[in-house]
């Protein structure tokens, strides 16, 4: 049972075909080339021949040395040519093992075993080619050692599965607000669509849109007719054009975002979450509760202003394009609170501690966010007319402004249960994450925050990114080692099973802390 | 969870343990392997120029080959100086990094899976990287390199021993 193992020797087969299909193109290309003249042809089944014979090769070696071993408490792969790589996978981190056959490889009776471990960003290691059959045993095998070991630790996954009926509703977008949440999703995007709109004309039809001449004598045709009309109709029209820009860019707002939220509905059951949205492409998606990493608050410059957030999960999954899943995308905080609850998070209140960053990075991103400015007012200064090199020394002193303003958002907080993180230039993004659910604690400095004493903290988020910037380095030891006290004191392999028990009550995996700390 | 080591604190300003000295003999190595393409060039550019007796000769070749010696005399001790790791009883802290220092512990508690990797040239040195790999975004592999080919081993079966246990 425990000694090196290879893959079905029909995988080199399979392999060689693959490197022959992918030979087919070139060799196509050069038949009907002009390379070669008449020999072309030759040349091309030389090619052909070569990529195959090269593929089989590298193919069987590729198969010799890899080696497969199912030991007592993992599975080991070890595989390479000319520098070698040993993969361990422990029984208890696979989540799954998938088999996987593609039309080809089933032709043969293969199928390629894949073991799914979660590990964020790193590939799952792969068996290509197995039988049918081992790829079967392989897969009880793993699911009898994941089932000795649920079976040891109770089962609260059995009630958890149940099925039930009661659906609470935590959130919904009314058309209303939809309408206001539109308003502030303000775009001028569809002058980019306009952009390549015309660029699709101008390849279609003959006029040439990038023509600047054209232009040219257009604005000018246009210009004599402004310049006739006196300052006030000149000045009109422009507010005229303004107002046009805003409606255009509320108009797109509003469009895409009731195409997208339109009928957005947040539901909490026994499952977990499940949000429902779309007017055309309508998408229902399902979060298990313990499948939630961590939250995202994120805000605008001009809504936050009036109050309005929006709440994210992190988790592995990805939603669409983005990282996150959104479930509450315009809401007050009152209404993101019980959210939050839900999904076993505590927001922070009047009694977080808060900790700011430290004043010394403040003061050194502001000069070096000035410094970039101030750099590139010397040549304006020295080539263009006189005066114009005060625009970039205001821009300077705006980004010394902001940055000033900006260290109002920088904020970091850690309690029992969480860490929290605060970050934004005009307007605060908060991250929330359990400390439980940290996977890893990193202290870096680059070689200015090395000499001001501070440091910035990335904490493995397990599909996020979180990070706490200049934080003291005396602090930073500090948060690190009182985080690693709670990741040190439950395994991976229980994660999933604290929160589920923890649901009923408002403070998942909050007691086991106490217990832990 | 009854069998749960005692934490081992760890302490910051500990004495972090050192690499294998060959780790900086094959980064030495990795360095001239590299620096060898850009004399080269330089080499053929003073061919080039030779004729035309626009600059002196060595102004180019000179520079370049100043800057290969201080990458492959200088540089890969300081490098190895500057990492460095420390293993306890549940968790491994890797310190890397001249200028940009990082400095980054893993709780085996949170390890995926562990690979040791060895290219040619560590074969050769004996050495190998060891690589956690961890489900967070941040930080989803942690590597190792040069440490002996034996200990990388060795400290897999150890991490692999802390993760059977825990999960039991």
């Amino acid at each position: 049972m425990s000694e090196p193992r290879n893959t079905a020797p029909l995988s080199v087969v399979l392999g060689a075909i693959g490197s022959l299909r992918s030979a087919i193109l070139p060799a196509f290309a050069i038949a009907f080339s002009g390379i070669g003249d008449s020999g072309r042809l030759w040349v091309a089944l030389a090619v052909g021949a070569a990529a195959a014979l090269i593929g089989t090769v590298t193919s069987y070696i590729g198969w010799r040395r890899l080696t497969y071993t199912i030991g007592e408490a993992d599975i080991r792969v070890e595989s390479g040519i000319l520098s070698r790589a040993a993969r361990s996978v422990p029984y208890e981190r696979i989540q799954d093992v998938s088999l996987e056959a593609k039309p080809l490889p089933r032709l043969f009776g293969l199928v390629a075993v894949k073991f799914e471990t979660g590990a964020g960003g790193a590939d799952d290691i792969a068996l290509q080619y197995l039988t049918n059959a081992e790829g079967e045993a392989l897969r009880q095998l793993v699911r009898e050692r994941r089932d000795e070991e649920a079976a040891a630790s109770a089962d609260p996954a059995a009630p958890a599965n149940a099925p039930s009926e009661e659906a609470e509703v935590l959130y919904a977008l009314s058309p209303q607000r939809l309408v206001t949440f539109g308003l502030f999703e303000f775009s001028l995007a569809v002058f980019a669509v306009l952009g390549g709109a015309l660029q699709y004309v101008d390849n279609v039809t003959s006029v040439d849109v990038w023509n600047v001449k054209l232009w040219y004598g257009w604005l000018k045709e246009q210009g004599s007719t402004v310049a006739t009309l006196g300052p006030y109709a000149q000045a009109l029209g422009a507010v005229a054009g303004i107002i046009g820009l805003l409606a255009i860019g509320s108009v797109t707002g509003v469009v895409r975002t009731v195409l997208r939220d339109w009928g957005f509905t947040l539901t909490r059951s026994a499952r977990g979450f499940r949000r429902q949205r779309g007017l055309f492409t309508r998408t229902d998606v399902v979060m298990p509760v313990h499948r939630v990493q961590g939250l995202v608050i994120g805000t605008g410059l001009v809504r936050y202003r009036f109050g309005w957030h929006g709440l994210s999960f992190v988790s592995l999954a990805q939603d669409d394009k983005e990282q996150s899943h959104v479930v509450a995308p315009f809401a007050k905080m009152e209404e993101i609170t019980p959210i939050a609850r839900a999904a076993g998070f505590r927001l922070p209140d009047d009694t977080t501690a808060w900790h700011r960053a430290a004043k010394a990075h403040r003061t050194d991103k502001a000069v070096l966010d000035a410094a970039v400015f101030v750099v590139a007012a010397i040549p304006v200064a020295i080539f263009a007319p006189f005066g114009l090199f005060l625009i970039p020394l205001g821009l300077a002193v705006l980004a010394v402004g902001a940055n000033l303003y900006a260290w109002e958002f920088r904020r970091h907080a850690i309690d029992d249960a969480q860490v929290y993180s605060s970050h934004g230039f005009l307007s605060p993004t908060l991250g929330v994450a359990t400390r439980l659910k940290l996977h890893s604690v990193e202290i870096a400095q680059g070689p200015i925050a090395r000499r001001r004493g501070y440091a910035t903290v990335h904490l493995g988020l397990a599909g996020g990114a979180f990070a706490m910037h200049g934080v003291p380095i005396a602090e930073a030891r500090a948060l690190r080692a009182q985080v690693l006290e709670t990741i040190t004191a439950t395994d991976f392999s229980r994660l999933d099973a604290a929160p589920v028990q923890a649901l009923n009550s408002a403070q998942p995996g909050f007691s086991e802390n106490f217990l832990a700390t | 969870m009854d069998q749960t080591p005692v934490p081992a604190p760890l302490d910051d300003s500990e004495e972090l343990t050192k690499l294998h000295p060959n780790y900086s003999h094959a980064l030495r190595v990795r360095a001239t392997l590299t620096s060898i393409p850009f004399l080269v060039g330089a080499l053929v550019l003073e061919t080039v120029f030779k004729g035309e007796g626009l600059f002196p000769s060595g102004i180019i070749a000179g520079p370049v080959l100043l800057i290969a010696l201080a990458l492959i005399i200088r540089v890969p001790q300081t490098r190895y100086n500057a990492r460095g790791y420390q293993i306890s009883a549940d968790r491994l802290r890797v310190v890397r990094g001249l200028m940009f220092r990082s400095d980054t512990v893993v709780p085996f508690g949170r390890v995926q899976h562990i690979d040791v990797n060895q290219g040619p040239l560590d074969r050769f040195f004996g050495i190998a990287t060891l690589t956690l790999h961890t489900a967070g975004s941040h930080n989803a592999s942690v590597s190792l390199p040069g440490l002996g080919e034996e200990l990388a081993r060795e400290m897999r079966e150890e991490i692999r021993a802390h993760i059977r246990r825990e999960s039991m």
